[in-house]
């Protein structure tokens, strides 16, 4: 994988990082500190914007130069015209969504291409605390206890694959990843994905019927 | 919240630019021909021999040219500019850097060409002989004072309230020019508490026998009306929290009620004293003409529909709005903020956490400097 340089970010925004082609327009939801955004912007050359919920984070973007709204992302996708964004980005978001259909469907109207990564609820170390001890699972990627945590929806890699194809999503690209426990560092799983990785990362398109493409 | 040094490091003065001598007259939106016309101005350090460092401050409606700092023969303790917290060496707008410039509006009462300033032709004040200015005339003088400075592009236009509508104003006739633009606690258009809010203020003073239609300069003036009118203002550009926390029900200077119409309460007594003050620097005609400039202002219905099509130009936008400012609340900087994604542009928002309402963006607040300061920076 061709890593990214300048400072260490999450792994997975790593891999997000190398699949965007250089003088992109992006779309980053819930960006944080906006460390991918900062990112692709000195290495690729991106225009990029950000949506984040959190009033001091969205400030700490627009004050490191980033362009960053402070909002909503359900409803802040909704203003932009139609393929506004070469990618729209959704970084471990969509297990905290309420509705992730109609969110998707958002996104891939208002964006060439949705890239969405989640945390992987079928990893083997999740399925054995769950048949073992009988208990809601915890672990790095999912810390908390069944009742302050933000995950609403249970998705597994397989899942989100059947979704894509039910709903009539191609998948361009997919990787499953394993990170370390402060998630700077990871590897590439290529066997065994829905049992073995941490997370998933998903690369989708789709075509809507009477939209020209390429505007 | 972290401070701010309050001492004042500027040291400036008021200059004066005149324009539109007859018969070549500013003509207004309304079709009207002004002239001359006189703007009162002051500028902040160092314009680069480029030219390509100027930063054009709009202030609200009662605010001046004074942006910051001391005029050169004040004393070190005088009151400073009116955003003194954010213009100046280091501060969010950084006059080490940039060369920042500040106007009196067209119609105002500080220097500039208003309903006080003399009639060229008759030689007495203008009254209600001034013609009926919109904010778009205030950002045309400005222009002509620009053109003057031979400033023809401008690294940002900020301005807060009245000032962030002559901002997004701007960036609807002048675009090409701008390269970014802070529109802080303002709005499209007035919205129906708006206006109401300032038609009691100019009733206020109409209904002041002393006002005279306006013809009142050299006599006593509706001072009376003029201290009702920015009471009601201040009312508005604060909050049901910032005076529950600044006033409570707390009594002035005694501890009983006095049965009367004296001012028992605290906030009676805060407004009196800020009306009172008010009418010793505003003129009453000067109100009425920029309220009602501030709401016939519409951005959203005006002809062209200006943040409809997408922009050409690039520029940039920050638009801030304050959780506790009902004159403008944020769902009025949420819209403008949609305007500007519909249409393409590059627009980063913050809401900032505020309990003291409309005026917070006056207050030092080093939120706000880091915000405008980070913004600035990253337009390189």
């Amino acid at each position: 994988m061709d890593l990214p340089e300048g400072p260490i970010m999450r792994y997975d925004l790593q891999t997000i990082a190398s699949w965007i082609a250089a003088g992109s327009r992006v779309l980053d939801l819930g960006c944080g500190n906006g460390d991918l955004l900062a990112w692709l912007a000195a290495q690729r050359g991106v225009r990029g914007t950000g949506i984040e919920r959190d009033a001091e984070k969205a400030a700490a973007c627009i004050a490191r130069g980033l362009s960053v709204l402070q909002g909503d992302l359900n409803a802040e996708v909704d203003d932009y015209p139609d393929r506004s964004f070469d990618y729209v980005i959704l970084s471990q978001t969509l297990q905290q969504v309420l509705e992730p259909a109609r969110l998707l469907r958002s996104l891939s109207r208002i964006g060439r291409q949705v890239i969405v990564s989640f945390p992987n609820f079928s990893h083997y170390t999740i399925r054995l605390q769950l048949l073992m001890k009988g208990l809601a699972p915890k672990n790095d990627q999912l810390p908390y206890s069944w009742y302050d945590t933000p995950n609403i929806r249970v998705i597994t890699l397989d899942d989100f694959r059947r979704f894509a194809g039910e709903v009539g999503y191609t998948i361009v690209r997919e990787a499953a990843i394993n990170t370390d426990h402060h998630d700077r560092q990871g590897h590439i799983v290529r066997w065994c994905t829905n049992l073995r990785a941490c997370y998933g990362i998903f690369a989708i398109e789709k075509k809507f019927p009477g939209k020209a493409e390429g505007t | 919240m972290p401070s701010i040094s309050p001492s004042p490091v500027l040291r400036g003065e008021k200059h004066s630019f005149s324009f539109a001598q007859a018969p070549h007259e500013m003509v207004l939106e309304n079709g009207s021909r002004i002239g001359p016309v006189t703007i009162a101005y002051e500028t902040f350090g160092r314009l680069t021999p480029a030219k390509d460092n100027a930063i054009l401050v709009a202030h609200a409606f009662t605010g001046d040219s004074h942006v910051a700092g001391l005029y050169a023969d004040e004393p070190d303790d005088a009151r400073p500019g009116w955003w003194d917290s954010m213009v100046g060496p280091g501060r969010g707008i950084d006059t080490d850097r940039f060369f920042v410039i500040c106007s009196n509006i067209l119609g105002g009462c500080a220097g500039s060409t208003g309903p006080s300033s003399l009639h060229p032709t008759s030689g007495r004040p203008y009254g209600l002989d001034f013609p009926m200015v919109t904010i778009g005339d205030m950002v045309t003088a400005q222009k002509a004072l620009l053109d003057h400075l031979e400033i023809d592009r401008l690294v940002a236009v900020i301005g807060g309230s009245l000032g962030g509508m002559q901002t997004l104003e701007w960036c609807v006739r002048y675009p090409d020019m701008i390269r970014a633009a802070i529109p802080i606690a303002t709005t499209m258009r007035h919205s129906a508490l708006a206006i109401a809010f300032n038609e009691v203020a100019r009733q206020a003073i109409m209904a002041d026998p002393n006002w005279k239609r306006g013809d009142y300069y050299g006599t006593a003036g509706p001072d009376t009306g003029l201290a009702v009118a920015r009471m009601i203002g201040h009312v508005t550009y604060l909050s049901d929290q910032a005076m529950r926390r600044k006033f409570g029900r707390r009594l002035q200077d005694k501890q009983d009620f006095s049965f009367g119409f004296d001012a028992d309460f605290q906030v009676e007594s805060y407004l009196r004293h800020q009306g009172n003050k008010f009418v010793q620097r505003f003129d009453a005609n000067s109100l009425l003409y920029i309220t009602k400039a501030s709401d016939y202002f519409d951005l959203k219905e005006a002809p062209g529909k200006p943040f409809r099509e997408p922009g050409t130009a690039g520029t940039k936008f920050l638009v801030v709005s304050y959780t506790s400012d009902w004159l403008y609340p944020t769902y009025q900087a949420r819209e403008l903020v949609q305007a500007l994604k519909r249409s393409g542009r590059d627009v980063s928002f913050c809401e900032i956490e505020a309990d003291c309402g409309h005026d917070a963006f006056l207050i030092p607040d080093e939120r706000l400097n880091t915000l405008v300061r980070g913004f600035l920076d990253g337009l390189a």
